[in-house]
């Protein structure tokens, strides 16, 4: 270990003597072009073939159901091609309400909300225009997320109002945006405290991974312990603010608060650790520098860790998100989506639905859900995913 | 060598900074900690006693009892010891084949250009469809799949050399991220059926598959991005003194990002530990795990908390160890003094 350490930090200075002759473009290209192609397929295939060998076929195979009624008949099951039938009741249907929810027109506020918000899309989408770095790629994707957020936006206002209801889709959104809201500046905040020199930071870091361990449905039951407010833990304290007779799961948006709760406790663990991670793999050469020059904490937070950490960033906050979308767990234990179907996320229907045995609905709901999140990902990692790594 | 993980950390903070950041981790450590302390009471209590209302501190409210522990560990024995088992062996397992097979992938990703043909993988697409829908139709399974290949085979050598545009590393990143975006209840039913047809129901080896091929995208994705802090002028260096490519990765890259290896690793050791819904459907007796045990506690009766709390506070005391054996290896120190410009 020493005598490699020992070598590389040698041959170090030849490495950035010639650096110093050629441009780094240049330098990264003679890397990645060096003759040996098959170390490439080794370090790749492995992965895709494991991949590919059981992500394909789920994926074919529950398009198919989307498409089908299925039901159980003696010594087996039948199914039959119904082509959009599936979907039709979900957007249109029978399932409307639950799925989208009670549209009814926005209230006066609402309209304001969403003229804004459509004021600064349109804005933005100018902006861009006019900064003259036009290409075909990046004005499909800004449109693209201009209209999703658009969308969003609408389906909110009215969906929230007085008379709308929201459904599980608009549900599902919140749950993920303030979620992961939560989660990235409590994980981050913790992790630029833990990385601090103080005393008893390990204990620290160890404790706050704690959430992570427990099982989700273990999670579930314990916030329902938790929220119950006559024979939980906090009974003094709802008794305090007069909420004795008062369930959580009782109120819409008591029981959505409820779910966000238990799901930020649960999954900030891991925005923290990642962090961590990736704030302890700052090179120390820049911060003594800095500090040398008389940088302010400000400064240094904003101009060495900050680029730092912004790649793993925006990575965990997609791989969140996509894991957020398929909340199930908590919703499904510590208020079975109820009151009604309030609090209810896409993953929970679906799951309802395949309870029922309807494996056709069940299915579509997942390839709605399938859709949101690839789109919702595509503008992200597109926009801000992209332009993230191209200015590191 | 000196000890990496014993350097102290860049960040020194003042006193008064102290105080403030000792106060806010002490309120964390208390959200964090409260619910373990209730698991802890809870499981130590007669039923009477969680039922009849709030009773916080043993000898003191309550006279606490041991049933739950003794249930569990005498009562049931090897329905807790038998899953137990099996947690421990399909989560280590899967998640080391995860991290070794998902950073090299990581790696190639980063370091070499792939460009997929978009016309093969058509092709491929169209193939497997065609397979299934073979296989639906009543066609034996082995010969579906053998057809399959061959006719892909023939096809990527005739119509496929005609398709020029190809896709980049991103791509094949972006499609590995996005298996994971169905949720995991349209995704079992399949893989209970293919599981059936090779026989592997019910054994460990279905699971560590499963848990394997779920894993490896976030392994993938996270260890990119820990690879990319590494300064290139190392590798380049290497490659100059001519070490080959897998020298160069196994003794610079992997030692230098060894905080997100740990981290990445935890991470998905803990998925896989927890994993419900793919364990409820691909197991029944023998390859059972802990998840499953502790949803069983849920009975008709309602939910029986002392069990519960007692299979919960037996689930991470593993996991704690690991994370204690691992977490120092999460600091700085290796990166210093590596570049010098």
């Amino acid at each position: 270990m020493t005598k490699v350490k020992r070598q590389t930090q040698g041959s170090t200075q030849t490495g950035s003597g010639l650096g110093a002759k050629l441009s780094l473009n240049k330098r990264i290209h003679s890397l990645v072009m060096r003759p040996d192609r098959l170390a490439g397929n080794v370090f790749l295939l492995p992965a895709v073939w494991v991949i590919l060998s059981l992500a394909i076929f789920p994926l074919i195979i529950s398009l198919y159901l989307s498409f089908s009624s299925f039901r159980f008949v003696k010594g087996g099951f039948e199914l039959k091609f119904v082509g959009l039938a599936n979907y039709e009741k979900l957007l249109t249907g029978t399932e409307k309400t639950r799925f989208l929810g009670v549209l009814a027109n926005p209230s006066i506020f609402g309209w304001l909300v969403f003229i804004i918000i459509a004021v600064l899309l349109v804005i933005s989408l100018v902006l861009y225009i006019r900064r003259g770095q036009l290409s075909a790629g990046g004005l499909f994707w800004r449109g693209l997320a201009a209209f999703v957020i658009g969308l969003v936006a609408w389906l909110l206002v009215r969906a929230i109002g007085p008379d709308g209801r929201p459904g599980t889709l608009i549900v599902t959104l919140i749950y993920v945006f303030i979620g992961i809201l939560f989660q990235f500046l409590l994980g981050l905040g913790l992790a630029f405290l833990t990385a601090q020199s103080i005393p008893g930071r390990r204990f620290f870091r160890i404790v706050f991974f704690i959430p992570m361990m427990i099982t989700p449905v273990g999670i579930a039951y314990l916030f329902r312990m938790l929220t119950d407010t006559t024979k939980g833990p906090f009974t003094v304290i709802w008794k305090m603010v007069g909420l004795i007779g008062f369930s959580w799961v009782n109120h819409p948006w008591g029981a959505r608060a409820a779910v966000m709760l238990g799901d930020i406790w649960q999954w900030t663990p891991f925005m923290f650790i990642l962090l961590l991670a990736a704030l302890e793999s700052q090179p120390i050469e820049t911060f003594e520098a800095a500090i040398v020059d008389g940088a302010s904490k400000w400064q240094i937070f904003r101009y060495i860790s900050l680029p730092h950490i912004l790649p793993v960033s925006v990575t965990i906050i997609l791989i969140r998100m996509i894991e957020a979308f398929k909340i199930v767990d908590i919703p499904n234990v510590l208020t079975n989506g109820g009151p009604g179907t309030a609090s209810e996320s896409l993953a929970l229907q679906s799951y309802m639905y395949w309870r029922a045995l309807d494996l056709g609905g069940s299915s579509s709901v997942s390839y709605m859900l399938l859709i949101t999140v690839t789109l919702v990902c595509m503008c992200y990692f597109n926009l801000i995913h992209r332009a993230v790594k191209e200015n590191i | 060598m000196k000890k990496p993980f014993r350097r102290k950390s860049i960040f020194s903070p003042s006193p008064a900074a102290m105080v403030l950041s000792y106060l806010v981790l002490g309120i964390w450590t208390l959200v964090v900690l409260f619910p373990l302390y209730w698991y802890i009471v809870t499981s130590i209590k007669l039923p009477i006693q969680v039922i009849r209302g709030p009773f916080y501190l043993p000898f003191v409210d309550f006279q606490p009892s041991l049933h739950a522990w003794r249930y569990i560990f005498t009562d049931l024995r090897n329905d807790t010891l038998r899953p137990y088992f099996n947690t421990v062996v399909i989560s280590l397992i899967s998640s080391t084949l995860a991290l070794l097979i998902g950073m090299a992938a990581a790696y190639g990703l980063l370091r070499f250009n792939y460009r997929p043909r978009s016309g093969a993988i058509l092709m491929f697409i169209g193939c497997i469809v065609l397979v299934i829908v073979a296989i639906s139709l009543g066609m034996p399974w082995m010969l579906a799949v053998i057809a399959g290949i061959v006719l892909f085979i023939i096809l990527l050598q005739t119509i496929g050399r005609r398709f020029k545009r190809s896709l980049g590393n991103n791509d094949i990143a972006f499609w590995m991220i996005s298996t994971r975006i169905l949720p995991p209840v349209v995704i079992v039913i399949p893989l209970y059926v293919l599981f059936q047809r090779i026989g592997l129901l019910d054994t460990k080896t279905a699971l560590i598959i499963t848990y394997l091929a779920v894993s490896l995208p976030i392994v993938v994705w996270l260890m990119r991005d820990y690879f990319t802090t590494i300064p290139i002028e190392l590798e380049e260096s290497a490659t100059v003194d001519g070490a080959s490519r897998y020298r160069i990765f196994f003794s610079i890259v992997l030692p230098l990002s060894a905080p997100g290896l740990v981290a990445t690793f935890l991470l998905i050791l803990v998925f896989n530990w927890n994993e419900y819904l793919l364990a409820l459907f691909l197991t029944s007796s023998r390859a059972q795990t802990l998840p499953l045990t502790v949803a069983a506690q849920n009975a008709t009766r309602g939910p029986q908390w002392w069990y519960m709390s007692v299979l919960i506070l037996i689930m991470i005391i593993p996991v704690i160890a690991i994370a204690i054996v691992l977490e120092r290896y999460i600091a700085r120190g290796l990166l210093v003094g590596a570049v010098k410009e």
